[in-house]
């Protein structure tokens, strides 16, 4: 029946207000009975909503041989938002996984009309990104770097060259442009159609008009979705209902918790020109002006990221909001201004309507997908920031990919559900979040941005003292972090124009951080961190642990065991820190946004025993890492027990009384490699403990740091972060953590027999340390993440973090070696002597700069540093 | 031309003969030639009936921008728009009522005052307060001229002797009782203050004496009468206006504060006062500051009701009052160029014992008083046919309105303001600030051919229409921005604005007065609940 709409699926029929235009070919086109199929009774899989997400979803869950599957619409088919974007496939992401999804995106539409039959109106146009200063051509280049990789053509020009593609531009102000050829435009409801087509010869039952008032969850798990027309049974449910997936989501008993929210978003149309537009001319992206333009039917579209956004829907759908949901031409008009700016030759072209289009937006600007934390069967795919059409095709692969194996073939973890929790989910909290956002679609990305919104939610109980002291704050899940110390009577630049991708202004403040954290003893708060308890009247909790992690767990009391908690493929789930407290019973430290993801995992496969407790203590402890020589000595004094390495070996832990407070969990790691303690304190004793620390701390020069020497520190000693560097894809055969697996631990664990096949046939990446070499820190562009690694010339993978060393004084770069076969591109094995015998060079947004690949961090000329060093310290306490 | 050229010491010589025939007579309206700046000998034959033309500021500034344009470029300033902020926004003051349980069951949501000075040091002030022992809220303006020291006495005083007067016995025994045992009083008021609204340290041990006569009088009489706001504003603008008076008869043994009681005496200020307890709304007025409520028509149209009577010549029944109170000899003296005896604009003030005391009691206190006193040429000066005094009263004239929900916001302002703008005016400015709405209806294509250019070029206009408004955040600086800076058009003109604010000390008095501004937004939710309830 959805194949009679496409009649009326013309950009000629738009009408001023888009839900009256529904409304409206709804009356047109109930000439046929309104329900002629009746809903099964069950399904294996229930799908909410008709655009382009879930019609993607059915395709390629069909594709993949899932038939019993179910699709509801509310309204009609590819009505909704889908109906109106503007159709443009854009494949110039700066998020790899995003880059790789509209890739995707781009090739399936290509050939979706072959396959179906119905016409996507797909064009191959290709894509000018306008620059008006040098910061963002160079965001252009490192977003041309990572095509490049990929084998998407793409290229920078001059101004010139520009005007020759698009003769309308106006070119006086731009310093360059993007090039992509092969990026396209379609006509957005076609293409969800023509997905929904293919779906249904797959066998998919699609049903429009139909809504989805709740989901029933037993058990944890999915069993059913109640509609205004009945009960359907289901094993899994796919929440795409876009703008409404965060009602739907609330809508059960169990609430799954989908952050996002609604803004307007307005685009122009016109009438074609005198001379009507080429349909082959290519999109035009000009962030500094927040417009996009492109040619439709002979005349424009054009609609852009205002810096006012004006948000909608906070309470709920509303039908009085729907209803004011009119042109606001007031509102429109500082874009309207940037498009005649960008093609003043377009004064005369006479306007046909201002569309007013709400777009659902997300509180890092990346779309959700996954499963529920708090539903089994419960997947998602909503909240595409205003991109649902270039990342459609291939988020609808990956999450299909997810439901049928188990995990998507690529690394989503930057797109998961679960790296949200509760916490995301006010709506006071999205509604100021996503003004932000928003306007961000346009502005400048820059390494270590912090939003601005919905901040000093979670914080320390130190959070004032340090405030007060000069700390400047980053957020992570909620959680102020510090990232460094202003000294007092220095200031720094105003958030604005600290933007650089350049060396920054922090550069000495963090040098002379970490070069305490060397020489002397520095405090970081890390209270972020996600700490969890478990605990059993048996062995249970040994029991579990020994099969979920990798490392061997039967250790004696007071140890603290490293370990990565794997998944069948050997891939790290999350990488902690675990200390045996007693014999039954483990605290468990682990990132700060693995809080809801590590609790789900273990949830999900710790057996439902009563005798078996797990704990999330997160905000019951404070944590403070005292790194540095003097740690020592500092927490001695104050405790009045011996800390040396004979009394208080390296990877210990014990309770103990720091100053007046007692039961303080003292371990002997510092997530560094430097020497030092980190103390997890009852938040009762914090300030307490903190004071007495600082103190105590003074004569050995004591003073706060923040997690930018945390960085620094840690890279050059070449420790791999968990969300940064590891994901799920990587196991620790692969990042030369072989000795933190215990392959012969007595019994059998989750990743085993996959890390036993690596081991025997060797990896196909490396996680590998590289110096840059010919890198002048003071006037080349900084490496970020993200940069292509080259070796002798050729591709072979990606950094994935990098930072400063302030102790080798270059540059540290992480990332995954690859061994790409050089005729069919295949994975090879990657060998120590492949790495040594190369000569590397990595790519910061299209300069190349030498590096020095290293296996192993610098142990030797550490030592002997610290040894040079411990003359010098004598000068730094007098000075 | 008496223009005395060592007051435009930034005016170069060229420019004094351009400006000097509109400069010469004096701004002060209330006490023409009489303040310190023009004391000297010519002020009898300032030419006087050239005053109307102050009337007009806007063809003296023009004029001024005149003779500024024939200047070199570089006399020429301009302040930016910051930098005008700054200016506008120095004195700028806002006060919300607490909420309870997030309700405000208050009447009134809070108020925005603001100030911005002509004279240096500014005359007027400004006061504000909430009744601690009774119900209610008490607001006021204060127009001092010949200097301020009577405004700052009145804006310190007068809303005790208000408070007290409102007090029931009981609470004054338990006042006096206290006092008299030296335990902690209760407090009467809880002012809200700018920080540059100061009160004087050195004169409060004389002032808490006068009033704490003042309620053991009251005591006293102890009527057991409920009291009624209308007489108890009468009787304490009446008592402080008294007591300024005996002060100064009095003398004080501390030559400070002598010659403080004396200044305090000699110079006037108008008052006009809000008394705000749920929908009882009490103004009292004397002189020619002026309250207006600011009333929503069903249509969503503003407009303005005023609650008080200014008192000068304009006013006919002050003027018959005045004629009334003095023999039938002296009806031509009596007002002479619109002003009391030739002198004085207000027909109803606070201080100016020139205008109150016999002659004999004027030499008495004057000749007894400290030098600087006598050195005074305008204190020594006594008025022209002085026959009868007292020809000044500081007695209110009060007005009760009964608040409904149409009732917005009330502005009390002084009479810079209202010189510059009209009251319908100043309704829709304020009314339209506070609920955001500027009647500017949005715009649709329809099916209209509109070109890209014509659209763009629309919205730029409507942009610029609207932006001024949203630079305040204090409906009373928002207000000041538009009485000073408005052109011709009813905008703020950034220009006019910048220019006026630019103008030298010495200047300013000559185009515009001092202004300053309360406006009391009130709580139609309340005031609607209230009128339910008597339903």
């Amino acid at each position: 029946m959805f194949l009679r709409v496409l009649s009326d699926i013309q950009w000629r029929a738009a009408n001023p207000k888009w839900r009256r235009m529904t409304s409206s070919r709804r009356s047109t086109s109930t000439t046929a009975e309104p329900h002629p199929v009746s809903l099964p009774a069950q399904a294996q899989v229930v799908i909410c909503g008709g655009g382009i997400t879930g019609t993607s979803v059915a395709y390629h869950l069909s594709k993949m041989g899932w038939k019993d599957i179910v699709l509801l619409e509310q309204g009609r088919l590819a009505a909704g938002t889908t109906r109106f974007c503007a159709g443009i496939v854009s494949t110039a992401r700066p998020v790899s996984i995003e880059l790789k999804m509209a890739h995707y995106s781009n090739k399936l539409y290509q050939q979706l009309e072959q396959e179906t039959g119905v016409p996507t109106g797909y064009t191959k146009t290709g894509s000018l990104s306008l620059a008006q200063t040098q910061d963002r051509l160079i965001s252009l280049k490192r977003i041309a770097s990572s095509l490049s990789v990929m084998g998407i053509p793409c290229e920078i020009i001059t101004p010139k060259q520009a005007v020759q593609l698009h003769p309308l531009i106006n070119i006086h102000d731009l310093v360059g442009a993007m090039y992509v050829p092969e990026d396209a435009l379609v006509t957005s409801a076609n293409v969800s159609l023509a997905l929904a087509t293919a779906a249904s010869r797959n066998g998919v039952q699609i049903h429009e008009r139909t809504s989805v008032s709740h989901v029933t969850v037993q058990k944890g798990r999915v069993t059913g979705v109640e509609t205004d027309r009945g009960r359907i049974q289901c094993q899994y449910f796919v929440n795409c209902a876009g703008q409404w997936a965060y009602e739907l989501g609330h809508s059960g008993e169990v609430p799954v918790h989908i952050p996002l929210h609604a803004c307007e978003h307005f685009y122009l149309l016109t009438h074609p020109l005198a001379e009507p537009l080429s349909s082959s001319l290519p999109t035009v992206v000009d962030p500094d002006g927040r417009i996009y333009i492109r040619n439709w039917q002979g005349g424009i579209l054009s609609g852009g990221f205002e810096k006012n956004p004006k948000p909608l829907f906070t309470e709920g759908r509303n039908q009085l909001e729907i209803q004011n949901l009119q042109e606001d031409w007031d509102h429109f008009g500082p874009l309207l201004s940037a498009l005649l700016r960008r093609m003043p030759g377009l004064e005369a072209l006479q306007i046909l309507q201002l569309v007013n289009c709400p777009e659902s937006f997300t509180p890092d600007m990346r779309c959700i997908m996954g499963e529920s934390p708090t539903a089994r069967g419960y997947f998602v795919l909503a909240g595409m920031n205003s991109a649902g059409i270039s990342y459609g095709g291939g988020a609808g692969k990956y999450l299909a990919e997810w439901m049928v194996n188990g995990y998507p073939s690529d690394n989503v973890w930057p797109l998961d559900l679960k790296r949200f929790g509760t916490l995301q989910s006010s709506r006071t909290f999205l509604r100021h979040r996503v003004m932000e956002v928003m306007p961000l679609m346009c502005d400048l990305k820059v390494p270590r941005w912090d939003f601005q919104t919905g901040r000093q939610l979670r914080t320390s109980p130190l959070y004032d003292r340090l405030d007060a002291q000069g700390a400047r704050w980053m957020e992570k899940h909620g959680f102020e972090r510090v990232k460094y110390f202003v000294p007092p009577g220095k200031d720094l630049l105003d958030l604005d124009h600290s933007k650089t991708f350049y060396k920054p202004d922090w550069f000495d403040i963090v040098g002379a951080e970490v070069k305490c954290c060397k020489e002397a003893v520095c405090v970081i708060d890390m209270s972020s961190f996600t700490k969890f308890e478990i605990s059993s009247t048996g062995d249970e909790a040994l029991e579990n642990l020994q099969y979920l992690f990798s490392n061997d767990l039967d250790v004696p009391v007071g140890h603290v065991v490293h370990t990565g908690m794997l998944n069948e493929k050997g891939g790290y789930e999350n990488d902690c820190s675990i200390a045996r407290l007693s014999k039954r019973s483990f605290f468990m430290i682990s990132p700060t946004d693995q809080q809801v993801h590590c609790w789900a995992w273990l949830k999900n496969r710790l057996p439902e025993d009563s005798n078996l407790t797990l704990e999330d203590v997160t905000w019951k402890y404070t944590a403070l890492n005292l790194i540095g020589p003097r740690a020592v000595d500092v927490l001695s004094e104050l405790s009045y027990a011996p800390m040396t390495a004979e009394h208080f070996p390296s990877l210990f832990c014990k309770e103990m009384s720091v100053g007046y407070a007692n039961g303080i969990r003292v371990m002997s790691i510092t997530h560094t490699g430097e020497p030092g303690f980190v103390l997890y304190i009852p938040i009762e004793y914090a300030l307490h403990v903190y004071n007495e620390v600082m103190n105590m701390g003074q004569k050995y020069g004591i003073r706060n740091a923040g997690y930018y020497a945390l960085r620094s520190l840690r890279i050059e000693k070449f420790f791999a972060f968990w969300g940064q560097d590891l994901d799920a894809f990587t196991t620790p055969m692969e990042c030369g953590r072989e000795f933190q697996v215990k392959l012969e631990k007595g019994m059998e664990f989750v990743g085993q027999e996959a890390l036993l096949e690596q081991k025997q046939n060797g990896v196909y990446k490396r996680f590998t340390m590289f110096i840059l070499e010919d890198h002048d820190t003071d006037m080349d562009l900084w490496p970020w993440w993200g940069e292509p690694i080259f070796r002798n010339g050729r591709y072979v993978g990606k950094t994935t973090s990098s930072a400063y060393s302030y102790t080798l004084e270059r540059h540290v770069c992480l990332g995954f070696v690859h061994n790409f076969d050089e005729k069919t591109g295949e994975e090879l094995v990657v060998t120590t002597d492949f790495i040594n015998q190369g000569e590397y060079e990595i790519d910061i947004a299209g300069q190349r700069f030498q590096a020095k690949a290293k296996l192993y961090p610098f142990s030797s000329l550490f030592t002997q540093r610290r040894r040079k060093d411990e003359v010098e310290l004598s000068g730094y306490q007098t000075e | 031309m008496p223009a005395p050229a060592h007051l435009f010491p930034l005016i170069r010589s060229c420019e004094i003969s351009r400006i000097g025939s509109t400069a010469c007579y004096c701004h002060h309206r209330h006490l023409c030639c009489l303040s310190s700046h023009f004391a000297h000998s010519h002020f009898r034959y300032a030419p006087q009936k050239k005053f109307a033309a102050l009337y007009r500021p806007k063809e003296n500034f023009n004029h001024f921008i005149h003779t500024r344009d024939h200047a070199s470029a570089s006399q020429r300033f301009y302040l930016t728009p910051p930098q005008v902020n700054s200016i506008l926004k120095a004195n700028e003051y806002s006060f919300k009522v607490p909420e309870f349980d997030g309700k405000n069951v208050s009447s009134v949501l809070g108020f925005d005052s603001n100030q911005l000075p002509a004279n240096a040091p500014i005359e007027d002030r400004r006061s504000a307060a909430t009744c601690l022992q009774t119900r209610g809220m008490l607001l006021g303006v204060f127009d001092g001229h010949a200097g301020c020291a009577c405004a700052q006495a009145v804006s310190e005083r007068l809303f005790y002797y208000i408070a007290v007067s409102l007090l029931p016995h009981e609470t004054l025994l338990e006042i006096e009782n206290a006092v008299e045992s030296g335990r902690a009083l209760l407090p009467i008021l809880q002012w809200h203050k700018h920080p540059n609204d100061y009160f004087s340290k050195e004169a409060s041990k004389l002032y808490f004496n006068s009033l704490r006569t003042y309620w053991q009088e009251l005591i006293d009489l102890n009527s057991g009468e409920t009291t009624d706001v209308r007489e108890a504003l009468i009787n304490a603008f009446k008592r402080l206006d008294n007591d300024i008076s005996l002060e100064a008869q009095v003398g004080d043994p501390n030559s400070f504060l002598n010659y403080l009681v004396l200044r305090v005496a000699f110079s006037g200020a108008t008052a006009c006062v809000a008394h705000v307890d749920g929908v009882d709304l009490h103004i009292a007025n004397t002189g020619d500051s002026r309250a207006m409520l600011g009333v929503q028509e069903e249509d969503g149209s503003w407009s303005a009701v005023t609650l008080s009577y200014d008192h000068n010549a304009q006013n006919e029944h002050e003027v018959e009052r005045v004629k009334t109170e003095h023999p039938k000899s002296e009806e031509k003296t009596l007002v002479k160029q619109d002003r009391l005896l030739g002198l004085l604009m207000p027909f109803r003030a606070f201080g100016d014992v020139k205008f109150k005391w016999s002659i004999e009691l004027q030499k008495r206190v004057i000749e007894s008083g400290p030098d600087q006193l006598n050195d005074n040429e305008y204190t020594k000066f006594i008025p022209p046919n002085y026959h009868t005094p007292p020809y000044l009263t500081a007695e209110p004239e009060v007005i009760y309105h009964k608040l409904r929900p149409q009732d917005k916001f009330l502005v009390l302002a002084t009479d810079g303001l209202w010189e510059t703008m009209h009251r319908q005016d100043v309704a829709r400015i304020v009314g339209e600030y506070l609920t955001g709405v500027h009647h500017q209806q949005p715009i649709a294509v329809g099916g209209y051919k509109v070109t890209l250019g014509q659209m763009h070029g629309l919205l730029t206009e409507r942009r610029a229409r609207i932006s001024s408004v949203f630079e305040d955040q204090n409906a009373a600086t928002h207000l000041i921005r538009h009485a000073v800076g408005n052109n011709e058009f009813g905008t703020v003109d950034h220009e006019r604005l910048s220019k006026m604010l630019s103008l030298p000390e010495e200047l300013a008095r000559m185009y515009r007065d001092d202004i300053t501004i309360i406006v009391v937004q009130f709580n139609s939710h309340v005031i609607g609940a209230c009128q339910n309830e008597e339903l």
